[in-house]
């Protein structure tokens, strides 16, 4: 694996696949008396969050204390924190107290990247999401969980919906899914599906029930009302009506079919609460397996030997493998 | 360590010190050393070490199946996370645990591992064992005892004691993974690994 997890492209098939298999290792870690490994001794993992966020940072938090990391929390909510130089005087600052990875999360798309190719930290810096750009460790959740219910993912068919265009969980989820061998269709309306979604490996439909059918899972997308600085649809109740998963809509999913939701949910917008409740809804087993997953992403960004140290000096972990 | 055994191939010279029927009754005897060192088979547990100590280990439980006429609980004890030498190389993929139901505690575990070296793989079992539960009594079944010990450890049940050189290479190979039962030693290309 790269020293950097910025992006689901970062991953190769056998990369994602090692922090699968490590992440369901470590899922059993939960049943047992004690419920940590000393793994991460004498390491410091800083939470460096710039947005709000419930469970990522406590997913990130729980998952580097249960390897017996040293644990900083760095909430910058309310300060007038602006991109560039604060962001730089912050990673200095950090990079002074011997952070071994900088998980962060930010509103601006790129920041990750800014942070970990500037040259001014050393440490690994993990993706939690950065604006409407990408988020990592939640595509690798949703696979995680999408394993253990319908195996081998390849041929499986997942259908994301909603607010595409602004959903950082869905370009990751589509990058990672098609390097892991299924058949993503994105549907939204045409106001809410980004410019240059032809180029992602993905099919795309302006129309829910058609691409219900035949899916194995299907992902809903909170519609984020405050990333929306236009009108990208007429009213709340005409959104619900064609892109919300409701009853009758979920009725029509193969027996198997799972539903997942990055949360947080708007119950009753994208997803009624009858379906959200559902047997087949995997919306808080997504939590669970999340800090199993941030686990293995840790272990594996920090348990071995450091070998960036000797990669060559034009090394750069961004660029992106190609994703079919 | 048996972890780093798995994908290395002999290089010749190799020599084969135990065939498959030298292994199948140093195991034998093994088993019938743990359950005369138990008085019977009540409240014993092997747990292997991955990834050969979990054949060697449900083998070792069939004989003493076999004998005692009860099932034996057996398990996998993975030790990755546990390594004193985790910072030494790339991050290892970890391998299965399965402790088996009703747990460990007040249970007399029998670690069963391929080969003894360093003793540092039992140090790291150790340590997992600690924080799964608490075992009346915890005691280690190898195949092979190579010597050249790191730290205060000894095995109470050994197939074979191996006297070797720093230099040479022990590979066990048995047919759940490899294509024969076998124990070889052969001159390494590095310095002793294992």
């Amino acid at each position: 694996m790269k020293h950097h997890l910025l992006s689901s492209a970062d991953l190769t098939r056998e990369d994602a696949l090692l922090v699968l298999d490590t992440a369901a290792e470590l899922l059993s870690l939960s049943d047992r008396p004690i419920k940590k490994l000393p793994t991460l001794r004498g390491r410091t993992v800083v939470n460096l969050f710039f947005e709000d966020s419930t469970r990522t940072r406590i997913s990130f938090e729980a998952a580097a204390k249960r390897l017996s990391a040293d644990v900083i929390n760095f909430s910058a909510k309310g300060s007038s924190v602006s991109k560039g130089e604060s962001l730089k005087d912050t990673a200095l600052t950090l990079e002074a107290m011997g952070a071994d990875a900088v998980v962060i999360r930010h509103s601006a798309s790129g920041a990750p990247h800014r942070l970990a190719n500037s040259g001014w930290v050393r440490s690994s810096v993990v993706n939690a999401g950065d604006g409407t750009h990408e988020h990592p460790t939640q595509a690798l959740l949703d696979a995680f969980t999408m394993r253990r219910h319908l195996g081998d993912l390849d041929g499986r068919r997942v259908t994301i919906v909603g607010d595409v265009l602004h959903s950082r969980v869905a370009r990751s989820n589509a990058l990672l899914l098609s390097t892991l061998g299924a058949d993503v269709t994105l549907v939204a309306p045409p106001t809410l599906l980004p410019v240059g979604v032809d180029t992602w490996p993905v099919q795309t439909s302006y129309e829910l029930d058609s691409a219900l059918d035949k899916c194995d899972a299907v992902m809903m997308l909170r519609v984020q009302a405050e990333r929306m600085d236009a009108a990208f649809f007429p009213s709340a109740r005409e959104y619900s009506r064609r892109y919300g998963l409701d009853d009758r809509r979920f009725r029509r999913l193969q027996e198997h079919a799972i539903v997942m939701h990055p949360g947080p949910m708007n119950r009753g917008m994208e997803i009624s609460a009858d379906v959200a409740d559902s047997a087949r809804s995997v919306i808080v087993e997504q939590v669970t397996n999340g800090v199993a997953v941030r686990m293995a992403v840790l272990y594996l960004l920090l348990g071995g030997a450091d070998l960036s140290r000797t990669d060559p000096p034009d090394f750069d972990p961004t660029k992106a493998e190609v994703v079919s | 360590m048996s972890s780093a055994s798995r994908s290395r191939v002999p290089t010749p010279p190799f020599r084969e010190v135990l065939d498959s029927s030298d292994i199948a009754r140093a195991l034998t005897r093994i088993a019938h050393e743990i359950l005369e060192r138990n008085k019977g088979s009540a409240g014993v547990i092997l747990l292997g070490i991955p990834t050969r100590g979990v054949p060697l280990a449900t083998r070792i439980a069939a004989v003493m199946a076999g004998v005692e006429g009860v099932e034996i609980a057996t398990g996998s004890l993975d030790i990755t996370m546990y390594r004193d030498d985790l910072r030494l190389h790339p991050a290892r993929a970890l391998e299965p645990t399965d402790i088996p139901t009703g747990g460990i505690d007040d249970a007399t575990v029998v670690l069963v591992d391929d080969v003894l070296f360093s003793g540092r793989t039992i140090r790291a079992a150790l340590d997992a064992l600690n924080d799964v539960g608490r075992p009346a009594a915890v005691q280690l079944a190898v195949l092979v005892d190579r010597g050249h010990r790191q730290l205060p450890i000894r095995a109470d049940f050994v197939g074979k004691n191996l006297p070797t050189s720093l230099s040479e290479t022990v590979q066990v190979r048995l047919r759940e993974y490899d294509d024969k039962d076998a124990v070889m030693i052969s001159i390494s290309d590095a310095s002793g690994s294992r």
